[in-house]
């Protein structure tokens, strides 16, 4: 087991090193002067210039300035924007925002879809059963930005339940409905999943053997046949949480929510391409973590997954 | 001739085992259809048989022809829907089942029926301990503590004789032999001491060499426990060790009930003589078997009359015509076949 996982770690290294160096790649080698309408309509002054240049190792070889770039970055030094702003500031600032809203979007898809899927899973074709098609059909075929102005409108402009934007402080409980929808296709997708493994699994052998041995219904559903359904759920349920935090965009937009996604935004569009580097590089270290987090869980629900 | 169903109870001799008044188990002249895409499936088609307590009943048979079914619908997990139970009773302890709320027929699970499956690899549970499931048992049915469960737990594998069990038993069915997990199968089964128990083809999944060590193992446990047992299989042979009546089966009928011996010296039913007669035996070795010509019916459309009549060598007009009853044809036996008394008194 400790070695499967200092394995894994080491495994996480080159995949780390391959997918930031294509980042930092792709960000400073995107056509156009670095420079270019930094400084309003005029020319950047040169001593500006040389200055950033030195900052960025721009003059260098990629590699080079990527090696220097990323060894900072591991002794905490996110580096400033071209306007002087440290990025690691801006960062600690975003960052709990988006996780905020990605484990409120986790919880709704787990809590929501898990729920709806193991209902109409173990009822096929009931009324519940089509409910739940037809909703996660909808959820699935809207994108997010509709259905984030559309509920944004709804319940923050007509209804006037919720404000229709999140505060700067960003409370669990102004998060989510944003939460919902960025949560809302994983929702759907989570509902069907569960679906098809209950139903699937509802037929096994080892249910028939549970009921065969007089168990209550209550336990052959909550233990033996959850427990099995649960697998593939829980893996997507792991892996999205990386996903949702990279998505969180347009929500964030919506919502007007001080996050990593808006921070990412902004920074593409104003070409800090330091900040752009930083953010993506801790979604790909969040993203690996949680790889790594649910091939131990997996292995835990599943005893015939040996660690090895 | 007297219908079987009316005199079964009565006839002197036809109990083996302990000579208790009336059958733990009567199923009778049940019926059982699955509707799918394609059509009515009449599965099982008046079955009739029991079981009393201390005896082994053996259900024979090709494979489809029902012996499973007939099974799952005792133990009340048949796949509803597809499957519909379109008549008849199956009464435990004289009391039908079918007419009991869901609630009574689950107690009667585990502790007075009990079932062991063919594959016990799927039939177990891959993501619980064998421990943990057998001793959920005695505490959801018993409501043993968790310490007090394991101790029987270990008890009841020791009692099917798996060696160290009070380190296997927090071991996963995968890590697990074929054998050894085929006696945790049964060790779960007897947990709660049933009455009866169903073996459905509990060796058919096993290597050659364990087969005959599980079944010696099921005969023990039956004796020891005067349970009765309830034990399908396609094989002759195996029968005539552990068996003390048999029931033939086809295309979801009992075609002939007898006494083992009997069954065997003198069949009673054409298809029965194709069993025996599809049995390798060694005085015979290098000779081609002579298995039964042709297929089982398809279960959408059963022959009229009797259902066996195309693949029967025996075979006459009226067989085309009329359903034979199962009827009574000697003081331990019932064939549903329109010749059966005069191949038995020939035999
Ligand atoms: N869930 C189901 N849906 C549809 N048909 C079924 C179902 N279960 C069983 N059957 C049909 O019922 C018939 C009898 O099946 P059963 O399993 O009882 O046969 P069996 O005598 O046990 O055969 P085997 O020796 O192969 O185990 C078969 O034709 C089978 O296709
Ligand atoms: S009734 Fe006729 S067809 Fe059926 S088994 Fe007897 S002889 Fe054969
Ligand atoms: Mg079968």
């Amino acid at each position: 087991m400790g070695r499967y996982v200092l394995r894994r770690l080491l495994q996480l290294i080159p995949v780390f090193v391959g997918t930031t160096f294509l980042i930092y790649w792709l960000v400073w080698a995107v056509p156009g002067d670095p420079f270019a309408g930094k400084c309003g309509e005029r020319r950047c002054p040169d001593a500006y210039i040389d200055k950033m240049t030195e900052l960025y190792s721009l003059d260098q070889p990629l590699p080079v300035q990527y090696f220097k770039y990323m060894s900072n970055l591991l002794q905490g030094d996110f580096g400033t924007t071209f306007g002087g702003q440290d990025v690691g500031a801006l960062i600690a600032a975003a960052y709990p925002n988006t996780a905020k809203l990605a484990v409120v979007a986790l919880l709704v898809e787990a809590l929501i879809g898990l729920t709806a899927g193991v209902l109409s899973g173990l009822r096929r074709n009931g009324f519940l059963d089509n409910l739940v098609l037809v909703s996660t059909l909808f959820l699935l075929a809207l994108p997010t930005f509709v259905t984030g102005f559309l509920l944004q409108w709804f319940l923050g402009v007509k209804l006037g339940v919720i404000r229709p934007t999140v505060s700067a402080e960003a409370n669990f409980s102004e998060l989510i409905v944003p939460g919902f929808v960025l949560g809302s296709i994983s929702l759907a997708y989570v509902a069907r999943l569960a679906r098809t493994s209950i139903a699937e699994n509802r037929r096994s052998d080892y249910v028939r053997t549970a009921i065969a041995k007089g168990l209550p219904m209550r336990r052959v559903v909550g233990i033996h046949l959850l427990r099995n359904s649960l697998i593939p759920v829980v893996t997507y349920l792991g892996t999205d949480l990386g996903a949702l935090m990279g998505g969180a965009i347009v929500t964030e937009g919506i919502f007007q929510i001080n996050g990593i996604g808006r921070t990412a935004y902004r920074a593409i569009v104003t070409k800090e391409g330091g900040t752009v580097v930083s953010v993506v590089v801790i979604l790909v270290l969040v993203y690996l973590f949680m790889n790594l987090l649910i091939d131990l869980l997996y292995a835990a629900l599943d005893p015939r997954i040996r660690y090895e | 001739m007297i219908r079987l169903s009316n005199l079964s109870v009565s006839e002197p001799g036809y109990t083996a085992g302990a000579g208790a008044s009336r059958p733990l188990l009567e199923v009778e002249n049940l019926f059982v259809e699955f509707h799918t895409r394609e059509g009515v499936a009449k599965v099982i088609n008046g079955v009739t048989y029991d079981v009393r307590a201390g005896e082994t009943l053996a259900v024979l048979g090709e494979s489809g022809s029902g012996k499973s079914v007939t099974a799952q619908t005792i133990m009340g997990i048949l796949d509803m829907p597809p499957g519909r139970v379109a008549g008849g009773s199956i009464r435990f302890h004289g009391r039908d089942m079918l007419a009991m709320s869901a609630e009574e027929r689950r107690k009667i699970r585990g502790e007075g029926i009990a079932m062991v499956f063919q594959d016990a690899l799927s039939a177990l549970n891959p993501t619980f301990t064998v421990g943990f499931q057998i001793a959920e048992q005695y505490r959801i049915r018993r409501g043993l503590s968790r310490g007090e469960a394991k101790r029987r737990a270990i008890e009841i594998l020791d009692q099917v004789k798996i060696p160290n069990a009070k380190q296997r038993v927090t071991e996963y069915p995968h890590q697990f032999s074929g054998g050894m997990r085929q006696r945790v199968m049964i060790a779960m089964s007897l947990a709660l001491d049933p009455e009866v128990l169903i073996a459905d083809e509990p060796t058919t999944a096993l290597d050659v060499t364990v087969q005959a060590q599980i079944m010696d193992l099921l005969a023990e446990l039956q004796r020891d426990r005067q349970m009765g047992m309830i034990l399908i299989t396609h094989d002759l042979g195996v029968v005539a060790d552990v068996a003390d009546r048999i029931a033939v089966m086809y295309a979801g009928r009992i075609v002939e009930q007898a006494n083992v011996h009997e069954l065997y010296a003198n069949p009673g039913h054409p298809y029965t003589i194709g069993l025996i007669n599809s049995i390798p035996r060694i005085d015979e070795k290098g000779q081609e078997l002579r298995t039964i010509k042709g297929l089982p019916p398809n279960l959408m459309r059963i022959p009229s009359g009797c259902p066996f009549h195309p693949r029967c060598p025996r075979a006459e007009q009226v067989c085309t015509q009329q359903l034979p009853p199962l009827l009574q044809v000697g003081p331990t036996r019932a064939s549903a076949c329109h010749f059966a008394e005069e191949m038995v008194s020939r035999g």
